[in-house]
C-alpha cells in the first residue's frame, strides 16, 4: 500500500460522497431520505454497533492484571507512592482513568527523539500531538454539546452558557465559534503530521485518512453554512426536533448544504463502531490503564486457568536422589 | 571483548537511516541478516517441554518445514487468544496509529528499522486479524488494512517477534496503554504452534523444566558453588558463611535467578545475599529444585510461564516456610508479580510476609507472599538494622539502571536508590527521560541476550548505552547498578560498546562491601578482589 493508495482512496470517497449528496439533494427530491431514513438508520448503526463492539470486547476475559505502572508502587510506608500512576485502589483507577480520557495523560508524556553528533541521542519532550490531541477532543466536544439546542426547546441555561462561552470573542457576525477555529487548526495539525512526517505517513492506512477527511467535509460544511452560504436554521431547528420526538416532519427549503452536513455526519457516526474511532470505547477497556497495581495485595483471577504439566518435586528427587544425598542435601525419600 | 568481535564500530553502527523505504512495509519482506536474529531452538528441547512439531530447521533457507496445515493452526490460534485476552482483542481494534510509540522503542532508535516501531510490530500480525477475521478486511483486503497470510508473513514475525524484548516502554506513551509486550508474546505463541522458537529462550526453559533452573545446574554442583562462594567470602571478610539449602523449617525460601550463582557480576551480588543473611541470622534457605526465580516461559507462551513457575509455590509448601523472598531479578519479578498468584496461587499455605529483623509487616505483598529484597532491605536500613560503612564503596560513582520489568511492572523506584544511596556516597541518576517508568531496556531481554544477535542487541542498547555515557562524561560515572540478572548479564558488553570503563554491578555487591559484619577482619578488597580504594598513581 502506496501513500498515494492510503490517502487517494479516501479522498476520492469522500469526493464521490459530496457530489452524490450535492446532486441527489439538488436534482431530485429525496429530502426524506437524506434527513429523516439516512439519520436514523446511521444512529441505528452507530448505538448498536457500539454496543455489539463494547459487548465482544468485554466478553474476552482479563486474565491477568498487566497494569502498565508509571510511578513508585505503594510498598513500605515511608516511600510515597505514586496513586495516579501506580493506583493502588479501585478509585485510584477511576483517577488514573480519568486523566487519561480527559487529559491525555500518556500523550502528555510524549518526547521526539533525535540522534545528534557525539553520537547523543536527545529526548526532547514535545507535547504538539499532546495539544492537538486534545484540542481536537475537547473542541468536537463542546461543538457537539452546542448543537443540542437543536435539539431542545427551551434551550437549557447549561447550553446556553457553553454557546456563550465558546462566541466570547465576538469576530465576525454572525461570531466565529472559538471551538470552530481551534478544530480547524487541530485537524489540520493532525492531517498534516500524518502526511509530513515520514515515519506516520508510513505506518498510515486509507482508515487512517478517512475520517480525517470526513472530519474536514464535516466541519467545512457546518462553517460554511454559518458563515457564508447560509440555511435556515428555524427549519433546522423544526426539523431536529421532529426527529427526536420520533415524529419526523421534514421542512422545505432547508438548504442544500446542511443535507451535505448532515449525511457526512451520519457517515461518521455509521462508520463509527467499525473503525479506529473506537478508541473512544476501548480506552476504557484497556487492561494496562484500569487495573490496579496491587498485584500481590489482591489476588488476580484467571477464569480460564487451567493445570498444567509440570515437574514436580518428586520426579525431579527420584532423578537426583544419589547426587543430592552425596552431597548430604536433604531429601524427602531415603 | 570477544563477544563484540564480528560486531561493526561505533561509527559504522551509528549510520542510521530513520528513513522509511519508499515501498509500502506491506511489500517489504524480511531479512534475515547475520547478527541481528536468533538462532532457531534445537528439537530436543520442543520433546522435552513436549512442543509440537519438534524439527531441525533454519531462517537462512527458504523452506521452513512449517507442518501441512500451519494456515489454520495459526488462524485458530488468533481465534481462541482473542476470546482468552482482552487485552489482545482490544489491541487489535483500537490503535489509532498517531506514531506516538514509533521511536520509545530501543530497537527502532538503534536500527531504524520501520518495522521496529512498535506500531508497525503491532500491524504485522494486526494485519492478518483484519484480514481472517473483520468483515472489511475479508472484502477489502489491502485496502482495509488487511493482507494474506503467507509463509512470508510467518518469517516476518519471526524476526520481528524476536527482536522485541517486551519492555514495555512504548506502552507507557500509548494514549490507549496499547501494549507491544502482549502482541509480541502473542505472536511467538503462535509461532511456538508451529514448531518455531528460539533456542536462547527454549532451551533455558527445557532445562529449567527438568532441573530447576535455566543453566542445568545440578542439585549438587549449586551446593558446590555456593561453598566456593562462602569460601571467597571468608578470605574476604574473615566470617564463614553458612549455605542452608533444602531446608525444612526455615522461616523464609530465598530464590533468585541462576544468573546470580553462575557468571560475574552476578556472582559478586549472590555473594552479598549470603553475605547480609548471615549477619542478620536469619532462618532461611535456598532451594535446589526452586533454584531459578527467572522465568523463560514469559518469552516462551503463557502456558510456559505457569509451568515454571509452579515450582516456587510447590517447593515453599514442601519446605513448610512462612513466606519467600526474591532476589534481584527484572522479568522474575514480571512474572512473581503479575502472573504467579493468579497462575498457581492462591498461595493460602504461607504467612503474610513479616520481616523478622524489623517486624515490619509488607502488605503489599500479602497475597501473593513474596518480598522483593530491595523492599526488605530498604526497610532494614531505614530501621537502622545495618552497621554501613558507605566509604569501602569510595571508588564508585554510581548511576542506576532501572531494568524494564521491575519498573514498568511493579514501580519499584525508590527502594533501590534509597539502598544506593546509603552504601555508597556517589550516585548519580541517568537523564529523566531515561530512567524509571521511561527507563531504556538493556537490548538482550526476552531471550535475546544470546551472541549471535549481538548487532541487534548493540543497536537496541544505543538509547541506554547513550544515557550511561552522558552520565560517564558529566560526573564520572564508572559504575553501573542494576537490580536484574540478565542486565548483569548483556549491560558488560552493551557499556564495552557504548561507555567504555564503566562496569555493571548488582546492588546487593554493594551493600556486601558496605556491610559491616561481627567479627570480620580488616578488609582489603571488594568483593570482587579487588582493592577498595583506587591504586595513587
Amino acid at each position: 500500500m502506496t501513500f498515494i493508495m492510503s490517502i487517494m482512496l479516501p479522498f476520492i470517497i469522500i469526493l464521490f460522497l459530496l457530489l452524490l449528496v450535492l446532486g441527489v439533494v439538488s436534482y431530485t427530491h429525496l429530502e426524506n431520505v437524506f434527513g429523516i431514513f439516512i439519520p436514523y438508520l446511521a444512529l441505528a448503526i452507530f448505538l448498536m454497533g457500539f454496543l455489539y463492539r463494547i459487548l465482544s470486547w468485554a466478553k474476552s476475559p482479563v486474565p491477568f492484571r498487566i497494569t502498565t505502572v508509571c510511578g513508585q508502587e505503594k510498598s513500605l510506608d515511608w516511600i510515597k507512592a505514586n496513586r495516579l500512576e501506580s493506583p493502588f485502589t479501585t478509585l485510584d483507577v477511576i483517577k488514573r482513568l480519568a486523566l487519561e480520557v480527559l487529559l491525555f495523560r500518556s500523550l502528555f508524556r510524549n518526547t521526539n527523539t533525535e540522534l545528534n553528533e557525539g553520537p547523543k541521542l536527545i529526548h526532547w519532550s514535545a507535547k504538539w500531538l499532546w495539544l492537538a490531541g486534545l484540542t481536537f477532543h475537547w473542541s468536537f466536544f463542546i461543538i457537539l454539546t452546542r448543537h443540542l439546542r437543536f435539539f431542545t426547546e427551551p434551550v437549557p441555561f447549561a447550553i446556553q452558557f457553553i454557546d456563550k462561552l465558546d462566541n466570547l470573542f465576538e469576530i465576525g457576525v454572525p461570531a466565529l465559534y472559538l471551538t470552530d477555529a481551534l478544530i480547524v487548526a487541530a485537524i489540520t495539525h493532525l492531517f498534516l503530521r500524518r502526511v509530513l512526517v515520514p515515519k506516520i505517513r508510513y505506518v498510515s492506512l486509507p482508515a487512517d485518512y478517512f475520517p480525517l477527511f470526513l472530519l474536514f467535509c464535516i466541519i467545512g460544511s457546518g462553517m460554511f453554512m454559518r458563515h457564508i452560504y447560509k440555511v435556515d436554521l428555524i427549519k433546522v431547528k423544526e426539523l431536529a426536533l421532529s426527529l427526536i420526538s420520533f415524529r419526523p416532519a421534514l421542512p422545505e427549503g432547508i438548504g442544500v448544504l446542511f443535507y451535505v452536513h448532515l449525511f457526512f455526519v451520519c457517515l461518521l457516526i455509521a462508520y463509527f463502531p467499525f473503525s479506529k474511532l473506537m478508541h473512544l470505547g476501548g480506552v476504557f477497556l484497556s487492561p494496562t490503564r484500569n487495573l490496579a497495581n496491587n498485584n500481590r495485595s489482591k489476588r488476580h483471577i484467571n477464569p480460564w486457568n487451567y493445570p498444567v504439566k509440570v515437574h514436580t518435586y518428586e520426579e525431579y528427587e527420584d532423578e537426583f536422589r544419589e547426587k543430592m544425598k552425596a552431597a548430604e542435601i536433604p531429601v524427602d525419600k531415603e | 571483548m570477544s563477544e563484540l568481535d564480528g560486531v561493526p564500530k561505533p561509527e559504522e553502527l551509528l549510520k542510521i537511516d530513520y528513513q522509511p523505504p519508499r515501498k509500502g512495509w506491506m511489500d517489504t519482506p524480511v531479512n534475515f541478516k547475520p547478527g541481528t536474529y536468533n538462532y532457531p531452538a534445537a528439537s530436543k528441547n520442543h520433546k522435552i517441554l513436549e512442543l509440537p512439531f519438534p524439527r531441525e530447521w533454519s531462517p537462512m533457507e527458504e523452506d521452513w518445514k512449517l507442518p501441512e496445515n500451519w494456515k489454520e493452526i495459526v488462524v485458530n490460534g488468533i481465534a481462541e487468544r482473542l476470546s482468552k485476552y482482552r487485552s489482545f482483542k482490544v489491541f487489535m481494534d483500537i490503535c489509532v496509529r498517531c506514531g506516538a510509540c514509533a521511536d520509545k522503542c530501543h530497537f527502532f532508535l538503534g536500527s531504524g528499522d520501520p518495522k521496529n516501531m512498535p506500531v508497525l510490530r503491532a500491524e504485522l500480525l494486526r494485519s492478518i486479524y483484519r484480514k481472517e477475521f473483520t468483515a472489511a478486511g475479508k472484502v477489502l483486503g489491502k485496502l482495509a488494512g488487511g493482507r494474506e497470510l503467507t509463509p512470508t508473513v510467518i518469517k516476518e514475525w519471526f524476526y520481528y517477534f524476536y527482536q522485541c524484548t517486551e519492555c514495555r516502554r512504548c506502552s507507557v506513551f500509548c494514549p490507549y496503554g496499547i501494549d507491544t509486550a502482549e502482541i509480541t508474546m502473542i505472536g511467538r505463541e503462535l509461532l511456538y504452534l508451529l514448531g518455531l522458537g528460539i533456542n536462547w529462550a527454549l532451551e533455558p526453559a527445557a532445562k529449567c523444566f527438568m532441573t530447576g533452573n535455566h543453566l542445568g545446574v545440578y542439585p549438587h554442583t549449586l551446593k558446590d558453588t555456593l561453598e566456593f562462594f562462602a569460601d571467597d567470602i571468608e578470605d574476604i571478610t574473615g566470617v564463614r558463611v553458612e549455605i542452608p539449602l533444602n531446608k525444612k523449617g526455615a522461616d523464609i525460601l530465598f530464590v533468585t535467578p541462576s544468573g546470580d550463582y553462575f557468571a560475574d557480576p552476578g556472582t559478586f551480588t549472590c555473594m552479598g545475599y549470603l553475605i547480609l543473611f548471615h549477619e542478620l541470622g536469619l532462618n532461611y534457605t535456598w532451594s535446589t529444585y526452586a533454584s531459578e526465580g527467572g522465568n523463560f516461559g514469559l518469552f516462551t507462551s503463557h502456558e510456559m510461564i505457569k509451568r515454571l513457575n509452579a515450582k516456587i509455590y510447590a517447593e515453599a509448601k514442601r519446605l513448610g516456610v512462612k513466606w519467600i523472598l526474591g532476589g534481584e531479578c527484572g522479568h522474575m519479578w514480571r512474572v512473581i508479580h503479575q502472573y504467579m498468584d493468579t497462575m498457581n496461587g492462591p498461595a493460602d499455605f504461607l504467612q503474610e510476609p513479616v520481616s523478622p529483623i524489623t517486624g515490619t509487616k509488607f502488605e503489599n505483598a500479602k497475597s501473593t507472599k513474596m518480598v522483593h529484597i530491595m523492599e526488605f532491605t530498604a526497610d532494614l536500613i531505614k530501621h537502622n538494622k545495618l552497621k554501613l560503612d558507605p566509604s569501602r564503596n569510595d571508588k564508585l560513582k554510581v548511576t542506576f539502571h532501572d531494568s524494564c520489568n521491575p519498573a514498568r511492572a511493579m514501580g519499584i523506584f525508590e527502594e533501590p536508590r534509597y539502598v544506593i544511596r546509603n552504601v555508597c556516597k556517589e550516585f548519580y541518576d541517568m537523564p529523566e527521560n531515561t530512567i524509571k517508568e521511561k527507563t531504556f531496556c538493556c537490548a538482550g531481554g526476552a531471550g535475546l541476550g544470546n551472541d549471535e544477535n549481538m548487532e541487534m542487541r548493540l543497536r537496541g542498547g544505543l538509547p541506554r548505552g547513550n544515557a550511561v555515557k552522558y552520565v560517564q562524561e558529566k560526573h564520572g560515572v564508572n559504575r553501573l547498578a542494576c537490580m536484574c540478572a540478565i542486565d548483569r548479564a548483556t549491560l558488560v558488553p552493551l557499556c564495552d560498546y557504548w561507555a567504555p570503563g564503566v562496569q555493571v554491578t548488582g546492588i546487593h555487591e554493594m551493600v556486601a562491601n558496605a556491610l559491616v559484619l561481627k567479627g570480620e577482619k580488616e578488609r582489603e578488597t571488594d568483593l570482587r578482589g579487588e582493592p577498595l580504594k583506587e591504586l595513587e598513581e
